[in-house]
């Protein structure tokens, strides 16, 4: 790594800080933005203006805008964004005990949907044009371009109402074997991966095939390179920039589709937490779990251009 | 590998494939059911139809009946309007405020293009389904902000579409020359460069019509979309969600009307504006 190097993933970095603290900005105007607050949602009925603007003061509300913000901020960093209005508990503790299900869930979907997704977008990229190369794309299309809940509901109705090998329902508290890890585990991460495999197989063909129509390529097989060693030594290694950007890209998605079927399944992680909240409009909770998604996501789309710019040729050493 | 050169020019006019006829069939369908699904219903749409709850698909009702042995059929019906008409509402609020934002960030330049375009940025940093679902908690879901949540969720990435657009043909010169004329900002936009932009841009409204619809009806399915009584196809699966053990009707089939337009939107695109960008989900 050079000095040019470095010098653009820092600035990449503290563009992604920067935007980071933007995103915190938004998610605040908008949590905040209506007359109706925290202290009138609690009092409901029973309040009266004596009630209300002591309550008001004693969470801080008849601050400045401004000056909630920073506030709120300086909790969050801090590790305590407030207590829930639902039931007074800590925010921090109701996401510290979902967050590792969450985790479990995105790892898994990951782990089985990356080695797939490689494997059918660089096979089709292969025999581009072919029978299986127009099924794949005709797949992938259709299954981005259906919503998650059908793929779910689908599955369900097959595996567990047909053919009655899977409960319907996650139930993630009594695992003991690796085989119950499997049966609870097996549909929401199906549904999960459904989506995040058609999206990464269809950028990783792409960026096969943007190296496989290049001149060093075509000099290759005139030469008389047979197509998989051409593929194996030629092509993807200059591929696997693209390739790893696709799949952090991809992942990314992931935290749109956690939120659908976390619900679904009535698995007790981070989105259906959000989703609760949203319906109480529980507005510390909600404020929370979007930054913490919000991050999430700066994270991988942040490390997808960290990687392609680490695996640009020109500028290495 | 690629066709060749003298292939293209012979056939200056691509003829439209048959999926892509297909596909501006199944939406052109499902336009006219949006405007006339109401009327079409047999049963109207809170009518309790039948005794029998989670029927299977028979004559008299065609596509079973729901939770409440309401007829399914009129349910789809009635649910159309709001599943077509809002995502389409919300598609022009986005397309429109971002196309015609990036026209005057392109052709104005300056601080207004570096203002508009890091606001953009951030926004953009934000999932879709994340930004909807802060604007619902703060806002609630009437069909109004349910319009105006997917529409300013979706602005940005067609903003950002349009800009590359523009900043292209602004350079171009006859825009040059426009503005040599000493011709307004409105005139240069409006009569030089939107036309010349105009494909590309009709191209991602569908796409972006797309993604809307999946969306809202995931809102819905969440319970945070159109409210009770009025209900759209992802309420629809909602509801019907306990007839799952049964293997009902309800709860499958509005799914899969859902799926029908997707996908005929996606085979309508692919026929007609050829297969250049294709569901990043900008």
């Amino acid at each position: 790594m050079n000095g040019q190097t470095l010098r653009l993933i820092v600035n990449r970095l503290g563009v992604a800080l920067l935007t980071l603290l933007a995103v915190s900005v938004v998610v605040f105007a908008i949590t905040s933005l209506l007359p109706g607050d925290a202290a009138q949602a609690l009092l409901g009925q029973e309040s009266t203006p004596e009630l209300l603007a002591a309550l008001r003061q004693k969470f801080g509300l008849d601050q400045p805008a401004y000056l909630r913000y920073v506030h709120w901020l300086g909790g969050l960093l801090a590790g305590n964004p407030g207590n829930a209005l639902a039931n007074g508990l800590p925010v921090a503790q109701l996401i510290g005990s979902r967050l590792p299900n969450s985790l479990v869930l995105a790892a898994a979907a990951a782990a089985v949907s990356v080695p797939v997704a490689l494997t059918i977008g660089i096979t089709s990229a292969m025999a581009r044009g072919s029978l299986y190369d127009r099924v794949v794309n005709v797949a992938t299309v259709w299954v981005v371009s259906v919503p998650e809940f059908l793929i779910a509901t689908v599955a369900v109705l097959v595996f567990a109402v047909k053919l009655r090998w899977l409960s319907a329902l996650s139930r993630i508290d009594d695992i003991a074997t690796f085989g119950d890890f499997v049966r609870a585990y097996a549909m929401p991460v199906m549904t999960l991966c459904c989506v995040i495999v058609a999206q990464m197989a269809r950028m990783t063909r792409a960026a096969v095939i943007d190296q496989l129509t290049s001149s060093y390529v075509e000099m290759a097989r005139l030469k008389g390179v047979r197509p998989v060693r051409m593929v194996l030594t030629h092509a993807l290694p200059n591929a696997v920039g693209p390739i790893a950007n696709a799949v952090a890209l991809s992942l990314a998605y992931l935290i749109g589709g956690v939120i659908i079927v976390e619900s679904i399944f009535n698995y007790p992680g981070i989105a259906s937490l959000m989703v609760d909240s949203v319906t109480m409009r529980d507005m510390p909770v909600v404020q929370a779990c979007a930054m913490l998604f919000c991050a999430a996501y700066l994270v991988l789309l942040t490390t997808a251009d960290v990687i392609a710019i680490l695996s640009n040729p020109r500028l290495r050493k | 590998m690629n066709p060749s050169l003298s292939e293209v020019r012979r056939k200056p006019r691509r003829r439209v494939p048959l999926a892509g006829l297909v596909g501006a069939f199944i939406v052109v369908f499902w336009l006219v059911m949006a405007v006339a699904g109401p009327w079409l219903a047999a049963h109207d749409a809170g009518g309790v139809a039948s005794d029998a709850v989670f029927a299977p698909m028979s004559a008299q009702y065609p596509l079973g009946t729901d939770y409440l042995g309401r007829d399914m059929l009129s349910r789809i019906l009635n649910g159309a309007p709001y599943t077509i008409g809002v995502a389409l509402a919300a598609v022009l609020v986005a397309s429109v405020g971002g196309t015609t934002l990036a026209m005057f960030a392109a052709a104005a330049g300056g601080w207004f293009d570096a203002i508009v375009s890091r606001v953009v940025d951030t926004m953009l940093s934000i999932p879709h389904k994340l930004l909807a679902l802060i604007i619902v908690a703060a806002f609630g879901s009437s069909v109004p902000f349910l319009i105006l949540t997917a529409g300013i969720g979706y602005m940005p990435g067609a903003f950002r579409i349009a800009r590359a657009l523009a900043v292209n043909v602004q350079a171009m010169d006859y825009v040059q020359a426009a503005r040599a004329r000493g011709e307004g900002l409105l005139y240069i936009t409006c009569r030089e460069m939107l036309p010349n932009m105009l494909r590309p841009v009709l191209a991602d409204f569908g796409l972006r019509f797309l993604f809307i619809v999946l969306l809202l009806s995931g809102l819905s399915f969440l319970g945070l979309g159109v409210q009770p009584p009025a209900a759209d196809w992802g309420s629809l699966v909602r509801e019907n969600i306990i007839g799952l053990s049964e293997g009902a009707p309800a709860v499958i089939v509005p799914a899969i009307a859902i799926a029908t337009l997707t996908i005929g939107v996606n085979m309508a695109i692919d026929g007609f504006a050829g297969r250049k960008r294709r569901g990043n989900g900008v």
